[in-house]
């Protein structure tokens, strides 16, 4: 189920290669999910430098320790600071204050780089730790341990359908480019390509949507009245209560770090 | 599309938050759990769409189809684009985990702003007047959510307005491409399988086996 996610931050080349278990596979995942929430909370309100250069440093640390690829972390988080670069460069000439650098008519100023390379900061942290705590999980156990975390049942229900139907249309779609690409179909920049792609996503639509009411059926044959199983016992181990220390240690002490350095 | 954590100020992320839950709220009260297979494709649909890179000049766009998947969903759009969402940035990276709430309400709300505009006409008879209908709704929902986007950095400081009106231009050609790539997707269904966006079924010709 859901190959196409399973361990997408720690094995490079597609989803085939096994991702080799580590110190933070073996942590209960709904904790892992409370401490990847609770770290961005922090991190998001901090607004003095330490915490988040300190917060940044922990994530990194619980990557490391969760065997992340680093390759493909980094090109994860660097796809997501060309936005970031991009607000960098134009916020210090959009904030007014002591300037650093003037000339064709503008100033640039400390408080805009500031904001600037904080947002940076929060946003690689939280990522880094969501990635490392959570992006681990296999996909049906962050449902499970979403619905263990009260979260809507509904909701946790659509999430598996989801990830079961995400495989299926990738395929599908994979299948279809094939038979598009036999055809010498190329994509330009013209309203045939749009039209085609819009034909493709419609009949990708179509198909799949058949698909689901047959694998519905199949399902209501054999009982299903809208209720899916959660297992995944939890097992409250000694491990998990070390890991609880841990986080709200750590949390706390960046929460601190906020009042002391003013 | 995707906004970062640490952008935004925290009244904007606490109001994107309050909505989205009352939106998923509303849209899981609405769906039956015999529609779940369906949303739960539809949110897939999504998440592949986003895959989908259409080249443009020197570079690339992507395809975002909350039009389409408004249209098709009406207000179970929320929870099924949530998921989608969620997967995304714990899976990929995309976006952040406080701003899903913000995230989420900018690309849920066109969605379901363009199924309330285009109700009527995707459910006309005529084939090419639903794939009109079709169009405006996939090119109004990217306006909206760059609108939405652009609102929810200009509310958070004065120094984010530049960056606010920079994305309006942006993603005009998103629009256009979006329009007719949600224009062509509507023509089919409403041809191929007219169930699927709530038309009745037309007394057709007998098809020729």
């Amino acid at each position: 189920m859901s190959q196409l996610l399973d361990h997408s931050a720690t094995s490079w080349r597609g989803q085939s290669l096994s991702h080799q278990d580590s110190v933070v596979d073996l942590l209960d995942p709904s904790l892992r999910v409370l401490a990847a929430f609770g770290f961005a909370f922090v991190l998001v309100l901090s607004q003095v430098f330490l915490p988040l250069i300190t917060g940044l440093g922990v994530a990194l640390l619980v990557a490391m320790l969760a065997r992340l690829d680093l390759r493909r972390t980094f090109k994860r988080m660097l796809a997501m600071d060309l936005f970031m670069i991009c607000l960098i460069f134009l916020l210090p000439f959009t904030t007014p204050g002591t300037p650093i650098w003037q000339g064709f008519g503008l100033s640039a100023s400390w408080q805009g780089l500031e904001h600037g390379l904080m947002i940076a900061l929060k946003a690689n942290g939280v990522m880094l730790m969501l990635l490392a705590l959570v992006g681990t999980l296999s996909p049906v156990v962050l449902a499970q341990s979403l619905a263990k975390l009260k979260v809507p049942e509904k909701l946790v229900h659509l999430m598996l359908f989801t990830l079961r139907y995400l495989d299926v249309i990738n395929q599908e779609y994979a299948r279809m480019r094939l038979a598009m690409r036999a055809r010498a179909f190329v994509m330009g920049c013209n309203c045939h390509t749009w039209r085609t792609i819009g034909y493709l996503i419609g009949m990708l639509l179509i198909h799949s949507l058949e698909r689901s009411e047959r694998i519905f059926n199949a399902m209501k044959c054999r009982g299903y009245q809208g209720k899916l199983y959660l297992h995944h016992e939890m097992q409250w181990q000694r491990r998990d209560r070390l890991f609880v220390g841990l986080a709200l240690f750590s949390l706390t002490i960046l929460i601190g770090m906020n009042f002391i350095w003013k | 599309m995707h906004i970062v954590d640490g952008a935004l100020s925290i009244p904007v992320l606490a109001l994107g938050g309050v909505l989205t839950a009352i939106g998923v709220g509303i849209g899981l009260k609405r769906m039956d759990y015999d529609n779940l297979p369906q949303v739960g494709m539809l949110s897939a649909v999504f998440f592949i769409a986003s895959y989908i890179h259409l080249p443009l000049g020197f570079t690339s766009v992507h395809l975002i189809m909350n039009g389409l998947i408004g249209i098709v969903l009406g207000w179970a759009a929320f929870p099924a684009l949530f998921v989608a969402l969620i997967l995304q940035a714990v899976f990929f990276g995309f976006g952040g985990v406080l701003v899903l709430g913000v995230n989420t309400f900018n690309i849920a709300i066109p969605g379901l702003i363009m199924y309330a505009i285009c109700y009527w006409g995707i459910r006309s008879g005529s084939s090419k007047r639903a794939a009109i209908w079709g169009a405006i709704g996939g090119a109004g929902a990217v306006a909206i959510t760059s609108l939405l986007v652009a609102g929810a950095l200009a509310l958070s400081g004065d120094a984010f307005i530049l960056v606010a009106k920079a994305t309006l231009p942006a993603h005009v050609p998103v629009m256009l491409i979006e329009g007719f790539v949600s224009g062509a997707a509507v023509y089919l269904l409403h041809q191929v399988k007219p169930e699927l966006l709530g038309v009745k079924a037309q007394p057709r010709l007998q098809e020729v086996r």
